[in-house]
């Protein structure tokens, strides 16, 4: 079985600062990580490559520097790493990168379930997962907290069909989808994508050897001419959402502080506050 | 400072830190005070490979040694000084059988112990026999095919908690130091029990038990070397641990220097910042010279160990000295600097102060330390 | 300077001028606005740039998608209806919802008694619950036939899920979490201002040559439409090809699980605790405050990790986002990481024994003390007046 996990670099936003004189961003001494969701997708790639002794393919897609976040893949235990980089992708908003993605993964061909975050903490737009699974016309589950179950069969001869993998009419993956309320159990036939949350497991730490072996790893390096793309759909050009402006927020403004003992203080709290309480 | 570690040397010491920060950190004070086994840290450290850092590759380890040793000990020793013994201590009763250990013993330890699946303990010290170890009392009677065991052993760490201890008994007490040997016991062994496990003043997250041993019967096969080298075995053991034990006070020192420096700064009184003030600036000061100058003298230590060096007794007895008696003195002063604060269960520095204590006494008290390091000027120029 | 505000490390200054490293550029735009000099200049790689020209051919009004959970229309459908009316007046068009589900004609009234003038209605048992599928198919359908200019959608789990298959089915630009929404009436474009980069960065974005133009908004962000009993508007039933309704997952149960106390997303008031608590058991000087005041505990990330409070109590950039209407900081220092999730509330209060916790940057109310004697205290004052 093979699975495809998809992640991004990004940078460490929990380490960016607003500088209250400036009020622009502090960003020095920033550095980028793999996107914290992406870490957990990883994660559950390597669970069920354990469980069903899969091969997990680690794919990104983003400047030259991205492929220190494959390297650290790789050093969790991901067999594979694709970079999928080129001049022309820059720009790209979630429409055109999902597109990017999709093609790349039509290149991988056969792959049973595709796993992402549930979005970037960059972006947080949670939209590129959902993006992938509709260009690629695969079903999603979205939210996934635990895969319950999952089933892999491959087809008695073993026959190719298109761009799909190999999957007999009962391969499934039935999980729990985390909703406002609660959670749902979905059923899915393979192939499939995923989008994990926070809560399906705890990450593990990189090992040693591990690390040795990401260090001298080859990564794969996939541009645009390498893969089948309409120049049209990639990058600025084909990004339907455009920029017009960035600016940084006006500083929410501190208030008053309040004086006194805690009794004191107490008392003007609740007198502030108690017309705004039903 | 730079000190030019390799890129292997820089991965262990960046992984062990991850561990200490993200694992570690988070339970450190109530593992301390509920006096609770790190198990799961155990488990992070094993997945992550860190327990074979100093271990042959053949056998399962990562091939490196004291110098690795001594570069993870100091990260997880940062977040505590208890915790990072689950490592230390494993590596001093896993020594004996690197250094003494025939391919066949090797071959059936070391690899549990590499992955972390096992941990280690070394057993000399006993009630009779601490700094006077040559006094140790427990018998190991030899009886054909095997070995009888008889005795207790005190304060051991990890005990209780290690599978493989290699322990110190002597088999013919005529001769006094000349008559011990070393044998490997596992845990579960008949015959083979643990006694009380001790209540701390510091690195209560470690586990420190009383072995009794009644005619607990071992195989010939786990003698260490030969009958008589009991004591060389421990020697050769200690000048491998002691900078082990050296960073793990090291570690504790920077751990406490790095809060106080932090809370200095925030420490406000008349008016400003304490850390303003020349008298605090001394001191942290002298703080962060002694703790560099212990980094050094362990850095170049264990380099030389590794080296294959014969003669490392004195420098490595240094290192312990210098280094644990500095972190003494560190931690003390850290409390100092906070204050009221400082003497208070509830912040995370007087911790630091317990558990540095014992880096002064254990693996050879600095008395014992003193003592090899002068016999061994006097040996040097009496040639 | 630049160099500072650019959040991929891109710039660097050599010789005093900018050199930025096109390799690590994403071209996001950041450091134009910092130039004093107005020496930077994104250069689009198309030679027209933005290519506002492309006239808007023959898509007209706003739409909005209307959840709906058990046949109950949910509150983010209706705040959308809101903002919705606004955007719908300065375009000069119509406000429509869109609704699916089973046995929820009647329902659908109340959409239009929430402003808009029609609604599109699709019944099927299949689509009484939401399915990404059939969901998609269905909307993308609408969306071909019927050619709204602008799509609005909630930004939930459902919305989430939704709009972003949706958009690669009819090629339509996404904007997600907008906090603001506005109309270009020169351009007719729908303005999409978003915060990016855990919300220390605002941008403004456009979708000039792709229509249906289309924003999720997150709950509390808008504020509801209000109740209009009298407005008249059509109720426009639609049926599609069983194909259509078609899912190739299977929803196979639905588990609730009652949190404790109020949920914590939807609450009008939350109380959080952080690492200034100290020990789990000190969570109960939070949990009381809350209990007298109506409010939904929160916790810090600190307090998560460290075990206090599970992970569904947690408030901030990898947990919840909140935005009630008071929102009580206890011991939370007020790291980035934890206003993400709550910088938005209306009243924020702090209390922290350290006057230079962050969080009293942006507390509307601050106090600087000792939570232990506060809390109890503040607890008491409440309970006795709000008793009145």
């Amino acid at each position: 079985m093979n699975i495809i996990v998809c992640i991004k670099q990004v940078p460490d936003t929990t380490e960016v600062r607003i500088d209250p004189e400036t009020n622009t961003l502090i960003r020095s001494g920033v550095q980028c990580i793999i996107n914290p969701f992406d870490m957990y997708a990883i994660e559950e790639g390597l669970r069920l490559k354990d469980k069903f002794e899969a091969r997990v393919t680690v794919i990104t897609m983003g400047p030259p520097q991205a492929e220190e976040a494959l390297r650290e893949a790789i050093s969790l235990g991901a067999d594979e790493a694709i970079l999928v980089s080129d001049r022309l992708f820059a720009g790209s908003d979630t429409w055109a990168t999902s597109y990017t993605l999709s093609k790349a993964i039509q290149k991988i061909k056969d792959y049973s379930l595709v796993i992402c975050g549930k979005q970037a903490i960059d972006g947080d737009t949670a939209q590129v997962g959902p993006g992938i699974s509709a260009h690629l016309d695969i079903p999603q589950i979205t939210y996934v907290k635990k895969i319950e179950e999952m089933c892999f069969n491959s087809t008695e001869n073993g026959e190719r069909s298109e761009s799909r993998a190999t999957h007999s009419r009962d391969s499934y993956i039935k999980a729990e989808r985390m909703t406002e309320e609660g959670y749902e159990i979905i059923e899915s036939p393979l192939p499939c994508l995923i989008t994990v949350v926070k809560e399906i497991n705890e990450p593990r730490l990189p090992s040693l050897k591990g690390k040795m072996k990401a260090k001298s790893a080859g990564i794969k390096k996939w541009e645009a001419k390498d893969l089948d793309v309409d120049p049209d759909l990639i990058g600025l050009n084909g990004s339907p959402t455009k920029v017009v402006k960035i600016f940084t927020p006006p500083p929410r403004k501190g208030g008053q502080i309040l004086q006194g003992d805690p009794e004191e203080v107490s008392e003007k709290l609740v007198d502030l506050l108690k017309g705004e309480i039903p | 400072m730079d000190y030019l570690l390799t890129e292997e040397q820089i991965m262990i010491r960046d992984l062990a830190r991850q561990i200490a920060t993200e694992k570690i950190k988070p339970v450190a004070a109530k593992y301390d005070i509920e006096g609770i086994f790190p198990w799961d840290i155990v488990k992070v450290m094993g997945d992550s490979d860190l327990f074979g850092i100093y271990i042959e590759e053949k056998y399962g380890g990562t091939g490196g040694g004291v110098m690795e040793l001594v570069l993870a000990t100091e990260e997880l020793s940062k977040a505590c000084g208890g915790i990072s013994l689950s490592l230390a201590a494993t590596a001093l009763g896993t020594f004996p059988i690197i250094l003494f250990g025939t391919e066949e013993q090797k071959h059936k330890y070391l690899p549990d112990l590499a992955r972390g699946k096992k941990l280690a303990a070394f057993a000399l010290t006993e009630a009779g026999a601490g700094s006077d170890a040559a006094a140790v009392a427990t018998t190991a009677e030899k009886k054909g095919d095997y070995y009888l065991l008889n005795g207790t052993k005190q304060w051991i760490t990890n005990g209780g908690e290690a599978e493989v201890y290699t322990v110190v008994a002597s088999v013919d007490r005529s001769k006094g130091a000349r008559g011990a040997a070393t044998f490997i016991v596992e845990k579960g062994t008949e015959g083979f029990e643990f006694g009380k496990k001790e209540d701390k003043m510091g690195i209560r997250a470690s586990a420190t038990s009383e072995l009794i041993f009644s005619d607990c019967k071992i195989p010939k096969e786990n003698l260490l070397g030969r009958e008589g080298m009991g004591f060389i075995v421990a020697m050769k053991t200690f000048d491998q641990s002691r900078p082990g034990v050296a960073a793990q006070a090291l570690g504790i020192a920077q751990g406490a220097l790095d809060l106080t420096v932090q809370y200095v700064k925030e420490r406000k009184q008349f008016g400003k910042s304490i850390s303003s003030f020349q008298g605090v600036q001394f001191m942290l000061a002298d703080m962060a010279t002694e703790i560099e100058a212990a980094r050094a003298l362990i850095y170049a230590t264990a380099r030389m160990t590794d080296s294959g060096a014969k003669k490392i007794s004195k420098e490595s007895a240094m290192a312990k000295l210098f280094a644990s008696d500095m972190a003494m003195k560190v931690t003390t002063d850290c409390v100092q600097l906070f204050g009221g604060y400082g003497y208070m269960r509830d912040y995370p520095i007087e911790k630091f102060m317990r558990d540095a204590k014992i880096t002064q006494i254990y693996e050879g008290t600095n008395q014992i330390q003193r003592g090899v390091i002068a016999s061994s000027l006097i040996k040097e120029k009496a040639a | 300077m630049c160099v500072g505000v650019c959040p991929f490390a891109a710039i660097k200054v050599v010789d005093k001028k900018a050199v930025i490293d096109l390799d690590k550029c994403t071209l996001c735009g950041a450091c134009i606005e910092e130039c004093k000099f107005d020496a930077i200049v994104l250069t689009k790689i198309s030679p027209s740039g933005i290519d506002f020209s492309k006239k808007i051919e023959g898509h007209k009004d706003v739409w909005v998608f209307c959840e709906q959970k058990n046949a109950v229309i949910q509150s983010i459908s209706y705040e959308l209806l809101g903002k919705g009316r606004e955007l719908a007046d300065l375009l000069g068009v119509d406000l429509c919802g869109i609704l699916l589900g089973e046995g929820m004609k009647d329902e659908a009234k109340k959409v239009i008694h929430r402003g808009a003038n029609k609604v599109y209605y699709v019944d099927s048992p299949k689509l009484k619950h939401y399915q990404d599928e059939p969901y998609s198919k269905v909307l993308v359908r609408l969306i071909k036939e019927y050619r709204p200019e602008v799509v609005l959608c909630g930004a939930t789990s459902i919305g989430r899920s939704l709009i972003s298959r949706v958009a690669i089915g009819i090629h339509a630009g996404l904007t997600a979490d907008c906090t603001g929404l506005d109309i270009d009436r020169e351009k007719r474009l729908l303005l999409q201002t978003r915060p990016a980069f855990g919300g220390n960065i605002m941008a403004t974005i456009v979708c000039p040559n792709h229509w249906p133009q289309m924003a999720t908004v997150r709950h509390k962000v808008m504020k509801e439409a209000e109740v209009n009993n009298h407005h008249k508007g059509k109720v426009i039933e639609r049926g599609f090809d069983e194909e259509v309704y078609s899912s190739r997952t299977k929803l196979l149960d639905i588990v609730e699980e009652i949190e404790e106390t109020v949920n914590l997303t939807e609450a009008d008031i939350v109380v959080s605790g952080g690492r200034g608590l100290q020990k789990a058991e000190n969570f109960k000087l939070v949990e009381d405050l809350a209990k007298v005041i109506g409010g939904a505990v929160g916790a810090s990330r600190a307090s998560v990790d460290a075990g206090w409070k599970s992970y569904s109590h947690q408030v901030g950039q990898t947990g919840k986002t909140v935005c009630p209407k008071i929102y009580i900081a206890c011991g939370i220092s007020g790291q980035i990481q934890h206003l993400v999730g709550m910088q938005s509330s209306d009243i924020i209060v702090a209390i922290n024994k350290d006057p230079h916790a962050p969080i009293f940057n942006v507390a509307t109310y601050g106090i600087v003390g000792d939570l232990f004697e506060i809390l109890p205290e503040l607890t008491e004052q409440f309970k006795v007046a709000l008793k009145k």
